[in-house]
């Protein structure tokens, strides 16, 4: 468990079945996406500079193509195209599309006017035209927006993870969400490595001479299917359940590691984002996904949890992690944030939750209309007396704890409040914290036992008996080591669960995680 | 013979051709003589199609190109183009060999005329494996007249073909034009803003403003009967080089003594003009030079002689 104070090389040795499929995926997204977007891109660059009309329209296009963040472009293609391969592929390829319109355009409108105009008085035809003097002269050019596409895309591919399209993402944001610096950078160097590699490559075939891209022309395309089908090689092996598992899941001990230990759970399995996994499973792309026990698409999507009868996930607090010199500099904090305690229990929090993430209020309107039910809710007093920084994570739930602390501090006290939401995952919502970037944020006393701690496994089993001793324990280990204190518990508890749909798991008599395996296993 | 009748491009609202009829004969040489917008370029292009033609007819051998296919009608047609247009991907020897290429000729019977093509015009057969950007300007220029010629079209087009040349190279490249025989069969169409290149190459010229011509004719017509004052001052400011180019030595034979110092070196042309003759006087450094006509008369003339010829015949020309 301790992989901390493991060499990067011998983790990287250690995962290298791993990272050499992943290594494979990645080039081979990068691939398909741009082979399709050179087959889409260079007719259509070739297009609009015999249509000029139309040059602005396409590229102003592509343009905003580009500008779209590539998480949100991700986000788009899943209604259209669900998770996987094929959306990936083609948010890749949307980005790839610019470089390779633009400077096809600009190679072909930059050939020399009188090279063009001897060429027709010659008495070629357009396409001799093309073929002959265009497209030669301009390669450079379009080879270098192909270089260009390859560079993003090698990069915009490690997102591809979050939709379970695979590729050195899964590392990336593994490592993320596990605090583990050597994940993060088993995926992250090969990333680097890939492009600067491949950008080097392009580069060379670029300053080949006129007459050996006449031949290069050629090969390109065999080149591009064949790194393309590299995708393929680390086909995963089959299985008759699919299941989807958030990144961090997968390196957990109270997770995918403690379900093959314990369990010898085999099932094919696909790494996606949290925030994509639950309507994935509701539309049958998964089967079994792993969630949090009081996440309110639960109820929303009709799922079912899978009883967990050898009790590998067990229960964990969640809390206010706060400095302890921001509890000095600001005296009234830690009363505050205590209004809070024991108020939310399961049942609530999934219900808040839902409304949130099912019926789309806001985060802020559910926290109020909970508080003012709770008759916690007090007006903001407009206090100027220092601003109090909240941090959380990128997960419905979390954002609405962040608002209610954020009215309680401003309802009850003289602080001024600064939110900075949505950080990606433990290690950087936790890295804000011990850099004095934030003050405090909501978290998981078994996130912060496992995750944060990085607690040896021997310890991890004796705890694990309460979530007291739990609780105890991480709160006695942050003081000494981060001088940061966990506050008095909310009152939830947030576990990961396996969950299925309600509908597939009475038809396979599957109520608990043993019955799950034995299915698995049965031919 | 081309015929050319009516023609009009409008631009826009600029008509940059407008109204243009002219004939050139077989083997003629015309010269479109203008300033930048005049109309010229745009004339020329509308012959090989480069750009059609709002209204008008051109007929080349009596056929009506506008009805021909475009693409045939170019692969028969040479055209040179001022930055010569040689294709940078392409090594001298390709570039020659595009329009054959085009036509289907064997390698055999490409490389045949090639070869011949690079003796004509003073050109080594080590450069055809060289790119064009490995060769002086005067070089390219001589490819993209070999280009032009390869498939030996009877009708040449050229547009302001020396004008991105320096002087010197200009006027070797003139030299070897005029010298040249395999042009000498061609009816060529020269655009030219130059007029000392119009009056040097051209058997006719044309002086085009605003999209018309303004007077068409021979070089001597031009200068001692101009039209209108436009075509007077257009010629203004070289005018007596340009009368020394357009007269002939056998314009004037009358005015020239009989008989003189006889010397030995060979008799010049009567064809020759004045210019080239009073050069003579500098390369052979003797008093006289001889002049033989048509029927064999040899008349030896001073350099005193030649000039009081040309004043007498000055005065017997219309006054402007």
């Amino acid at each position: 468990m301790n992989e901390q104070q493991q060499p990067l090389w011998g983790f990287m040795a250690q995962q290298a079945d791993k990272l050499a499929a992943q290594t494979l995926q990645h080039i081979g997204l990068t691939f398909i996406s741009l082979f399709i977007a050179v087959l889409i891109g260079l007719p259509l660059g070739i297009y609009i500079t015999r249509k000029k009309s139309l040059s602005g329209l396409v590229l102003g296009i592509a343009g905003v193509l580009q500008t779209i963040p590539s998480i949100a472009l991700l986000g788009f293609m899943i209604p259209l195209l669900g998770i996987g391969a094929k959306p990936a592929i083609v948010a890749l390829l949307l980005y790839a599309l610019l470089p390779i319109i633009r400077n096809t355009f600009t190679g072909i409108t930059g050939v020399d006017a009188t090279v063009k105009e001897a060429a027709v008085a010659m008495g070629m035809s357009k396409w001799q035209v093309l073929v002959k003097v265009e497209l030669p002269l301009a390669m450079p050019v379009i080879l270098a927006g192909i270089r260009t596409a390859t560079v993003i895309n090698v990069g915009v591919a490690t997102l591809a993870s979050y939709i379970a399209a695979g590729g050195l993402g899964e590392f990336i944001f593994g490592g993320i969400s596990l605090n583990n610096t050597n994940m993060i950078l088993a995926g992250a160097i090969p990333a680097a490595l890939l492009a600067i590699i491949f950008d080097f490559l392009l580069s060379l075939v670029q300053k080949l001479n006129f007459k050996k891209i006449k031949g290069a022309v050629k090969i390109a395309p065999v080149l591009l299917l064949l790194l393309s089908c590299l995708y393929f090689v680390p086909s995963a092996y089959g299985s008759k359940l699919t299941a989807g598992f958030t990144p961090e899941f997968m390196g957990r001990q109270d997770g995918n590691l403690g379900l093959q230990s314990k369990y010898g759970l085999k099932i094919h399995t696909i790494v996606i984002s949290d925030a994509v996994m639950y309507k994935a499973a509701q539309e049958k792309e998964l089967d079994v996904i792993s969630g949090y026990s009081t996440d309110g698409r639960l109820k929303a999507y009709d799922l079912v949890v899978l009883d967990d009868d050898k009790k590998i996930f067990p229960p964990y607090y969640a809390a206010p992690v706060v400095r302890e010199d921001a509890l000095r500099k600001f005296p009234q904090l830690e009363k505050t944030l205590n209004l809070l305690a024991g108020t939310i229990t399961d049942s609530v929090m999934t219900e808040l939750n839902y409304k949130t993430d099912y019926l789309h209020q806001s985060p802020e309107r559910v926290a109020k209309d909970f508080l003012v039910a709770k008759k916690l809710y007090r007006v903001d007093r407009g206090g100027k007396s220092g601003v109090v920084r909240i941090g959380s994570k990128i997960f419905g739930e979390q954002y609405i704890l962040a608002s209610m602390y954020t009215m309680l501090i401003k309802g009850y006290t003289d602080y001024d409040v600064a939110t900075k939401t949505g950080l990606g995952g433990t290690k950087i919502v936790f890295d804000a914290l011990t850099n004095d970037q934030i003050d405090f944020y909501p978290e998981y006393t078994g996130t912060g036992l496992l995750a944060i701690l990085q607690a040896p496994t021997k310890t991890v089993e004796q705890l694990q008996v309460s979530k007291d001793s739990t609780y105890n324990y991480v709160t006695r280990e942050f003081v000494k080591r981060y001088q940061l204190k966990w506050l008095r518990p909310i009152g939830f508890n947030n576990a990961y669960a396996l969950m299925m749909r309600q509908k597939q798991a009475k038809e396979l008599h599957i109520k608990t995680i043993t019955d799950l395996k034995r299915y698995l296993d049965s031919k | 013979m081309i015929k050319v009748d009516g023609l009009v491009k409008t631009f826009g609202t600029t008509k940059a051709v407008d109204g243009i009829s002219f004939e050139v004969a077989n083997g003629e040489t015309l010269a479109l003589l203008g300033t930048s917008g005049c109309g010229k370029t745009t004339t020329l292009k509308m012959l090989n199609r480069l750009i059609e033609p709002d209204s008008g007819s051109i007929y080349i051998n009596d056929k009506n190109i506008l009805e021909e296919n475009p693409e045939a009608l170019r692969r028969g047609i040479g055209y040179v183009l001022q930055n010569n247009g040689l294709f940078p991907h392409y090594t001298v020897a390709e570039n020659i060999a595009i329009v054959p290429q085009l036509l289907k000729w064997d390698k055999a019977k490409t490389d045949r005329r090639i070869n011949e093509l690079l003796g004509k015009l003073h050109l080594d057969k080590g450069h055809l494996t060289a790119y064009p950007s490995e060769l002086s300007g005067g070089q390219q220029q001589r490819i993209g007249l070999a280009r032009a010629l390869v498939a030996d079209p009877p009708v040449l087009l050229m547009d302001e073909p020396f004008g991105a040349l320096d002087n010197v190279t200009r006027a070797k490249i003139h030299g070897e034009f005029k010298a040249l025989d395999e042009l000498k069969r061609k009816t060529i169409i020269l655009v030219t803003h130059d007029v000392q290149e119009a009056f040097e190459l051209a058997d006719r010229i044309a002086l085009m403003d605003k999209g018309k011509i303004v007077q068409i004719g021979t070089p001597a017509e031009l200068l001692f009967a101009p039209k209108n004052n436009f075509v007077r001052d257009f010629l203004q400011e070289q005018r007596l080089q340009l009368e020394f180019r357009a007269i002939k030595i056998s314009d004037l034979w009358e005015h020239l003594p009989t008989g003189g110092d006889k010397v030995k070196s060979p008799a010049l042309s009567t064809e020759l003009d004045l210019w080239s003759a009073l050069e003579q006087f500098k390369f052979s450094k003797a008093e006289t030079i001889q002049v033989k006509n048509s029927e064999d008369v040899i008349k030896a003339i001073s350099f005193e002689q030649l000039m009081a010829a040309y004043a007498q015949y000055k005065t017997l020309q219309p006054h402007e």
